[in-house]
């Protein structure tokens, strides 16, 4: 007998002559305390996610690569790990060219054992597309893919990620179903809340334990 | 390489060691400040009442009705996962697991593993068992770290080094590490930065625990504030995630109030730093992420609790560790009193399971059953209620087949007999008066030793009178009126 069927059929065993209770699952549980006016989504997200040391930034969707060069220069950061396939990286591609900026741009373009030493301790920062927010917890939802893989969020210190407004709901369940996540879900999906951190130590909260130290959230506004 | 070894200078057994820590007073200061600041952020977290109690009721409903229907679930799970390129493992006993994990690690010929927080791992003792056949596990998670170097068990599910404070750590650091001694948390954070970002870059096999794992869509859910558990799932080209067998729900959205529970109730947080859903290993066109992501369900006593159906709401636990935050006595005697992977409330109740109740007889009476635990408890288990059932369990006939594994240890032919009495002397009023009679008339002659009562406390004397002889008498001279 394989351990599978063992545990399998000791449970079955303990179930038997039992009916499986009914799901009661409660949606109103979920969401009622949870709901907010669209125009108090961008506060209510930004109150929280500064709350524990994110910068929030709101910018205009065609105006933003401007802030980020300067939030670069202003940490004197030498290089950002950005997605040059994907609209935001080229509209930060062409911006960084026309203004001529010393800061190198890096491709995460090849597979993660033909640079890891690099990732690990030569990048200063990352910029990422998000594939929404979440203003109950102030949250960023991330859906890693080929362009902007899983690591590009999590290995360099200081990390930007790109929120449209428009995208941001009111709380997981709301964004669960309006996307519906349910009939599928990419290899990893992570919700994001503040740069990586740690109390393990007498409960004293300090930032940066092994992921970003900074996270920067850009929140665009269509013009 | 520093391999953790049982705490072997504490005492042997549970009220040894309950006095030893008892004396410490830099250890229950520690404790106390944690907890107390804990508690405060749960209540804070929680600021509406109703809402509050709508969540936790929701919470039990969910996780009982996993369980009502538990096998299908692990079935769908293992098939939702296998599509998605998960290999899934069984384990009936620990040795069975450490095996299996075993086996993948040297199929890749591993070396070097990096954990995230685990606890189930914790129950497996896998570090141990892969240091003894040539493998460092190395713990990622700060507080795992620290407790790893200094050779010692975490003291707490969620803070595991809360029983020492910076100074400690720092004196740690400089000895293992050769660090310049600093109390600067945020320092030594970076320093414990520094030395695990190689590890994480060298690993060959991340290995990590589980918080939910989703059946309706093959997903395993990990919640974290390091980001230790994210590098561990992703960085090295294999991930093992080791799991409970009653982590299972049915649906995504289950997580939704599960999670807000789960991180509430243990940090206060709304939610934590990082939920990391894993639904595959790296797809061909992908750059990162593991090439083998591996599950192993562990048994280890828990199809023991669930066959009894009040046992199993045991079961429900999330693992927030907010039954001992609030518990009087976890916060006086700390986590390593317990001697055991779990302490506190929901070890007291799970260890029997696993362990046996045989070897750990003194924990369900080490509580006053004031009632915290399950009064916070996110997903409603009733600590209490178990507690006496598993006192009940301690004394049953050792002769007669046990409900919960070693159960009958505390068993007493002599107890018995001096209840039996007991039972005989309140049913019987006839003896009860002579008795009472007496007892009164005699008092001097009432034993001076009463067991270990009378080690801290004068020994119970009879009064003069019983309160019968006396109401009688004052009702007497009263002419039959009460006043
Ligand atoms: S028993 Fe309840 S309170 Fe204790 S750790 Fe488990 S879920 Fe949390």
């Amino acid at each position: 007998m394989s351990a599978r069927s063992n545990i399998l059929g000791k449970l079955r065993n303990s179930l038997a002559g039992t009916t499986p209770r009914p799901d009661e699952f409660d949606e109103g549980l979920v969401t009622r305390p949870w709901r907010y006016a669209p125009e108090d989504r961008i506060a209510r997200l930004r109150s929280l996610m500064e709350a524990v040391h994110t910068e929030v930034h709101q910018c205009r969707s065609d105006n933003w690569p401007e802030l980020v060069a300067d939030l670069l220069n202003k940490r004197n950061l030498t290089n950002l790990l950005c997605a040059p396939s994907k609209e935001h990286g080229r509209a930060l591609q062409a911006h960084f060219e026309a203004t001529e900026q010393k800061v190198e741009l890096l491709a995460y373009d090849r597979p993660v054992e033909a640079w890891k030493e690099e990732l690990f301790w030569n990048v200063d920062a990352s910029l990422t597309g998000t594939l929404g927010g979440i203003a109950a917890t102030g949250t960023i939802v991330l859906w890693p893919d080929r362009h902007e893989p899983r690591l590009m969020s999590l290995v360099p210190p200081v990390h930007i990620a790109l929120l449209r407004a428009s995208e941001i709901h009111d709380n997981l369940y709301d964004m669960m179903v309006a996307q519906d996540w349910a009939a599928g879900l990419p290899t990893n999906v992570l919700l994001v809340s503040g740069p990586s951190k740690t109390a393990d130590i007498e409960q004293v909260l300090a930032y940066g334990a092994h992921g970003p130290r900074e996270l920067i959230v850009l929140v665009l506004e269509d013009v | 390489m520093n391999q953790r070894i049982p705490v072997t200078e504490l005492a042997p057994d549970f009220r040894g060691r309950a006095e030893e820590a008892l004396a410490d007073g830099q250890l229950r200061n520690n404790f106390r400040v944690a907890m107390d600041s804990l508690m405060t952020k749960r209540a804070n977290a929680f600021p509406d009442a109703d809402e509050r109690e709508g969540l936790r009721e929701l919470g039990n409903r969910l996780k009982a009705g996993a369980l009502s229907r538990l096998p299908d679930l692990l079935e769908q799970l293992e098939q939702k996962l296998t599509e998605n390129g998960v290999k899934v493992h069984w384990a009936e006993t620990v040795e069975e697991a450490n095996d299996l994990v075993h086996g993948i690690i040297e199929a890749r010929k591993g070396r070097q593993v990096v954990k995230g927080k685990s606890m189930v791992s914790e129950e497996m003792e896998m570090n141990d068992y892969l240091a003894e056949r040539g493998i460092e596990c190395l713990e990622s998670d700060m507080g795992e770290y620290i407790v790893q170097l200094d050779n010692e068990k975490p003291s707490h599910i969620i803070m595991p080094a809360i029983h020492k404070n910076a100074r400690q750590v720092s004196k740690l650091f400089h000895e293992k590490l050769g660090e310049p001694e600093t109390e600067d948390v945020n320092q030594l954070i970076q320093i414990g930065r520094r030395t695990l970002r190689r590890k994480f870059m060298d690993a060959d096999v991340g290995v990590s625990g589980v918080n939910f794992a989703i059946a309706e869509t093959g997903t395993l859910l990990l919640v974290e504030n390091e980001g230790n558990g994210r590098m561990s799932t992703t960085a090295p080209p294999v991930h093992i995630a080791v799991t409970g067998i009653e982590k299972v729900v049915p649906n995504l959205r289950d997580v939704v109030p599960l999670v807000s529970l789960l991180t509430r109730s243990a940090l206060g947080q709304p939610i934590t730093t990082y939920v990391n859903l894993i639904s595959g290993p790296r797809k061909p066109d992908e750059l990162d992420g593991p090439e083998e992501v591996h599950l192993v369900l562990l048994d280890n006593g828990r199809t023991g609790a669930f066959a009894d159906a009040q046992m199993r709401q045991t079961l429900n636990c999330i693992r927030c560790g907010a039954c001992m935050n609030h518990c009087p006595v976890y916060t006086r005697v700390g986590g390593h009193t317990y001697g055991e992977v779990y302490p506190g409330p929901i070890g007291k109740i799970i260890t029997p399971h696993m362990a046996g109740l045989d070897k750990v007889p003194d924990h369900p009476s080490a509580s006053s059953l004031c009632g915290a635990c399950g009064e916070v408890c996110p997903v409603k288990i009733p600590i209490p209620e178990l507690l006496q059932r598993l006192r009940q369990e301690n004394v049953k006939d050792p002769e007669q087949p046990q409900q919960v594994k070693g159960g009958g240890a505390k068993y007493s032919r002599t107890e018995r007999w001096i209840w039996r009495g007991w039972q005989m002397l309140n049913t019987r009023p006839g003896l009860y008066r002579s008795f009472l009679w007496a007892a009164t008339r005699f008092r001097a002659l009432a034993p001076k030793k009463a067991g270990p009562w009378t080690e801290n406390h004068s020994a119970p004397v009879p009064a003069r009178r019983s309160l019968h002889d006396l109401a009688a008498r004052h009702l007497d001279n009263n002419g039959g009126r009460p006043s």
